[in-house]
């Protein structure tokens, strides 16, 4: 309640601040050494059990395609873990940072590497989360805890979705193991829940990679400091989805619902995204709708089975990673250097930071695929995979075409007008820093990737062969001969890259006017990010007028509201499935068979059920229940129950006990609730006790299953050393439940400790500034205890 | 509540409800009782002193803050249960020692379990009283 002064921010020592550095460039090492075997066709598996009668394990497979993904998620990680200490090291609650965004590279290689579906589930949510704490580390903004929300419900919602996927597919295959499902492909293929997998594992797919209609999310992650949009959008979290479809591509593939959804929704992605893209004026924006296009790019080269589609695919995703996490760490660096990253404003920086300016200009033109860049390569290859796929050539290539040739637009908005062009800014509010270069640390980041970006597009052999080879081999699941190169001689895809030069520059001569247009448009189409919002709201609504019916704050009426439910719910089901007659046939006879004693207990409990009811006090009325509790105990002693009865027995005192302390604080109850209530009370009470004796008639009906019983009474001495069956099960064969039960008994306790003390103790301070600064629900919590009261008196 | 009977018996049966308590926990392996029995017969005690004497008096019986005396029961069943850890067990395997065993004599027999079963005591036993005082204190 009393507001402390934020204790001033210790700032995180250098050497561990570098920690991260270390372990992922050591990891970058370590998955280094795999190469040689991966690329000579071998796949290292380990694993451990879980919950092997779950068919869990934690099991972990490096193959061509996790290879890949742990060498660019560690590597990328090392640099932006350096450039990171630069760019956020003042900052306070970096340490926080630092180890957020060291959880999201072990989940995000643990997602690339787990070989068991429900581990991979696991993996794929913690991404989800950590993602969540990354997008709103700026949290003392509105803006950023909403975009981080919104990132989280949707993925969150996706993963959802993907759990049943998967937990179709581990029941269709028989196994949870990713590598046993995909050598069975056709199995999963030919079941009728084929349609459903695919569908479910799609959305979460889908929504993580951020596909239209689920694209929103993505330009709105970029609240998220610099570093983690050039580590989520560049390698990792936006391309989980595009792993697991090209994880799954051996057993999902090669159908028509496959082909298709994914063929529509990348093409629209690619396009509308690289559209979307000229549109904006924050670079780091614009490289939020770039990031789109390659995922749409992505996904619409996994659609298909040709084995040259996956190689584009394969390719471009080293591509795409290496230039788009060195532009993003360059945007970061103007963005630090100058104090804005409006491209209006920013012109002609190559002087002040040439080295920056160069790492930007080869990444830049590697996005837009001149040679001799690795990029032109990707290019080619896209062309090539958009030509061979067999059922749309002519709609994947011109979708392609379009997509590439708006890159090129973009790379030269990004580059060359920040950069190089000499044409004064179209905003000409002067920036507020004079730029200069910036730290190694930070610039070093960019320049290598953008140096292997040039060296991978020289000699591609270096990559070729023996990565992205085995990777096209892990996704198509057959055979596969990779070649990249450089020079083809004059074929289609050349002429296609060509046209793809010359419609960019084209389009970059008039983006000022077709970003007017675009921004004018934008008013009158549908903008998921406003339904979105609109989508909560209603949301929120409906929360809010189920919680007003239900939480009367009345505890009589919330009693009756549950009882009533179980009551008429129960007798509902059983008249309709039919089989209320039997159950009240077999009445008669099980009456006919009670012996005398039993109606003697049965008295005194009817004795005390009717005390209670016409009892002029509350005392009176609690001391007729407790009797109505002793009965029941002398039934489980009769029963030979003694451990429940004298738990009963207990029990019963302490209620006791303790309602009558609780009710010494209430009015006397000197008359009936009134004419209105007692019958509806009534009916519930007796619905609830008809429910009750047919629910025990039935079960007791069906011949008893004494295998359990057996089991323990067998193993109790021997296994346990105890010869109380009840003891022994709670303390040992059953630990861990009864471990959770008095866990929740502590909780339990706790939390009525805290209401009656926390009510108590404010009450005398009624209307001061305490009480002004009280959270919510502990207002919510006092109109309820008024509510009561006045009930109560209304009562009288 | 004033009444000279009630208090100076209750000065007696609180010692004897206590070690009924214990005896309970104890013997619940092999008859009827356990920790959970043990742990309300205990509260049973405190909650009959705390009527006779009021709760101020009975905090002081009681020495510990009973919201403690829960949160280190939980703490005790949770170790007894990692404690199988160390022989390379699953989690809450129950270990025995049987202290004096030889091929005929079973011995005396010292168990995880039983430290469990006083981490469910102290639990139940910490949890009631802790309701009870924070609503014999109310208002």
């Amino acid at each position: 309640m009393n507001e402390r002064p934020p204790a001033a921010p210790k700032p995180l020592s250098p050497f561990i601040a570098q920690i991260p550095t270390l372990a992922s460039g050591l990891m970058f090492l370590y998955f280094l050494r795999f190469i040689e075997p991966v690329s000579a066709g071998e796949t290292i598996r380990i694993a451990w059990e879980w919950a092997p009668s779950l068919g869990v394990s934690l099991s972990f497979i490096i193959d061509g395609l996790s290879l890949i993904f742990a060498l660019l998620i560690t590597g990328i990680g090392a640099i932006i873990f350096l450039y990171s200490n630069s760019y956020l090291g003042k900052k306070p609650q970096f340490d926080r940072f630092i180890l957020f965004l060291f959880a999201f590279e072990l989940s995000m290689l643990g997602l690339v590497l787990a070989d068991n579906l429900i581990a991979l589930f696991v993996f794929w949510e913690l991404t989800t989360v950590t993602s969540y704490l990354l997008i709103g580390f700026n949290h003392a903004e509105p803006r950023s805890r909403r975009n981080a929300l919104q990132a989280l419900l949707v993925t969150g919602m996706g993963g959802l979705a993907l759990l049943a996927g998967l937990i179709l597919m581990g029941s269709v295959a028989g196994t949870f193991e990713i590598s046993e499902i995909n050598a069975q492909g056709d199995v999963l293929r030919e079941h009728a829940l084929y349609t459903a997998i695919t569908i479910l594992v799609l959305a979460g797919a889908f929504t993580k990679s951020a596909q239209i209609p689920f694209h929103f999310w993505l330009p709105n992650a970029m609240a998220a400091p610099t570093p983690v949009s050039a580590y989520l959008h560049s390698a990792t979290m936006v391309k989980a989805g595009v792993y697991l479809m090209a994880r799954l591509h051996p057993s999902l593939s090669g159908t028509d619902l496959w082909l298709w959804s994914l063929t529509i929704a990348g093409a629209i992605t690619a396009v509308w995204a690289s559209i979307l893209a000229l549109r904006q004026r924050d670079l780091k924006q614009a490289l939020a709708y770039t990031t789109l296009m390659a995922l749409g790019a992505l996904t619409l080269f996994l659609a298909a089975d040709a084995t040259i589609a996956i190689t584009a695919a394969a390719t471009f995703l080293v591509v795409h990673s290496l230039y788009k996490a060195a532009l993003f760490l360059v945007v970061g660096c103007v963005d630090q250097q100058t104090g804005t990253r409006e491209v209006t404003r920013l012109r002609g920086l190559g002087r002040a930071m040439p080295i920056t300016a160069a790492a930007a200009a080869i990444s830049g033109l590697s996005m837009a695929g001149f040679p001799p860049l690795i990029g032109f390569i990707g290019k080619e290859l896209k062309y090539k995979g958009a030509l061979a796929v067999a059922s749309e050539p002519v709609f994947v290539a011109a979708a392609a075409l379009l997509a590439n040739a708006l890159m090129v637009a973009v790379a030269a908005i990004l580059v060359w007008r920040v950069f190089y062009s000499k044409a004064p800014p179209a905003d000409p509010t002067p920036i507020a820093k004079t730029p200069g270069e910036p730290a190694i640390s930070m610039w070093i980041g960019p320049v290598l990737l953008a140096a292997l970006g040039l060296a991978f597009g020289v000699a591609p052999g270096l990559i070729g062969e023996i990565l992205i080879e085995p990777a096209v081999i892990a996704i198509s699941g057959g055979a596969a001969d990779v070649e990249l190169k450089i020079w083809h001689g004059v074929n289609l895809p050349l002429i296609l890259s060509i046209v793809t030069f010359a419609l960019g520059g084209l389009i970059y001569a008039y983006h000022v006017p077709i970003r007017r247009w675009l921004i004018a448009m934008e008013r009158s189409l549908f903008d998921m990010d406003r339904f979105w919002d609109r989508f909560m709201d209603g949301l929120k609504a409906l929360a809010a007028w189920q919680t007003r019916i239900l939480q009367s704050g009345v505890l009589r009426l919330y009693l009756m509201t549950v009882f009533a439910t179980i009551a008429f719910g129960l007798i509902g089901t059983w008249v309709a499935v039919g089989a209320a007659a039997p159950t009240l046939a077999a009445l008669g006879s099980e009456l006919a068979s009670v012996p005398v004693k039993h109606y003697a207990i049965a008295a005194l409990l009817v004795a005390g059920a009717v005390t209670t009811l016409v009892a002029r006090s509350r005392i009176a009325a609690i001391a007729g229940l407790g009797v109505v509790g002793i009965a029941v105990a002398l039934f489980f002693i009769v029963f030979g129950a003694p451990d429940v009865a004298i738990t009963q027995l207990l029990v019963e005192t302490l209620v006791v006990v303790l309602v009558a302390v609780a009710l010494l604080r209430l009015p006397l109850l000197e008359n009936d609730p009134g004419p209105l209530k007692r019958p509806a009370a009534a009916l519930v009470a007796i619905a609830m006790g008809v429910m009750a004796s047919l629910l025990v008639i039935a079960a007791t009906r069906g011949p008893l299953d004494l295998t359990l019983t057996a089991f323990f009474q067998e193993a109790s001495w021997p296994q346990a050393f105890g010869r109380n069956i009840v003891n022994v099960i709670l303390v040992d064969f059953r630990a861990i439940d009864t471990f959770g039960e008095i866990a929740v008994v502590v909780v339990a306790a706790l939390g009525a400790f805290a209401l009656l003390k926390g009510v108590g103790a404010r009450r005398p301070a009624g209307g001061d500034a305490d009480a002004a600064h009280a959270p919510a629900h502990d207002g919510a919590l006092e109109r309820a205890a008024l509510k009561q009261t006045e009930a109560a008196e209304a009562d009288r | 509540m004033n009444s000279m009977i009630l208090v100076t018996g209750t000065r007696y049966l609180i010692w004897m409800l206590l070690l009924f308590s214990f005896f309970m926990l104890l013997r619940g392996h092999n008859e009827p009782g356990g920790g959970f029995i043990g742990g309300l017969l205990g509260a049973t005690g405190f909650v009959l002193f705390s009527l006779a004497c009021g709760p101020e008096a009975a905090r002081k019986q009681l020495y510990f803050n009973p919201e403690a005396i829960a949160m280190v029961g939980l703490g005790v069943a949770l170790g007894a249960g990692l404690a199988a850890a160390l022989f390379a067990d699953a989690f809450f395997t129950g270990q025995w020692l049987f202290l004096g065993g030889s091929e005929t004599e079973k011995g005396f027999p010292l168990s995880t379990v039983l430290v469990f079963d006083i981490g469910v005591y102290l639990v139940v036993m910490g949890s009631v009283m802790s309701l009870v005082f924070a609503l014999e204190e109310e208002g």
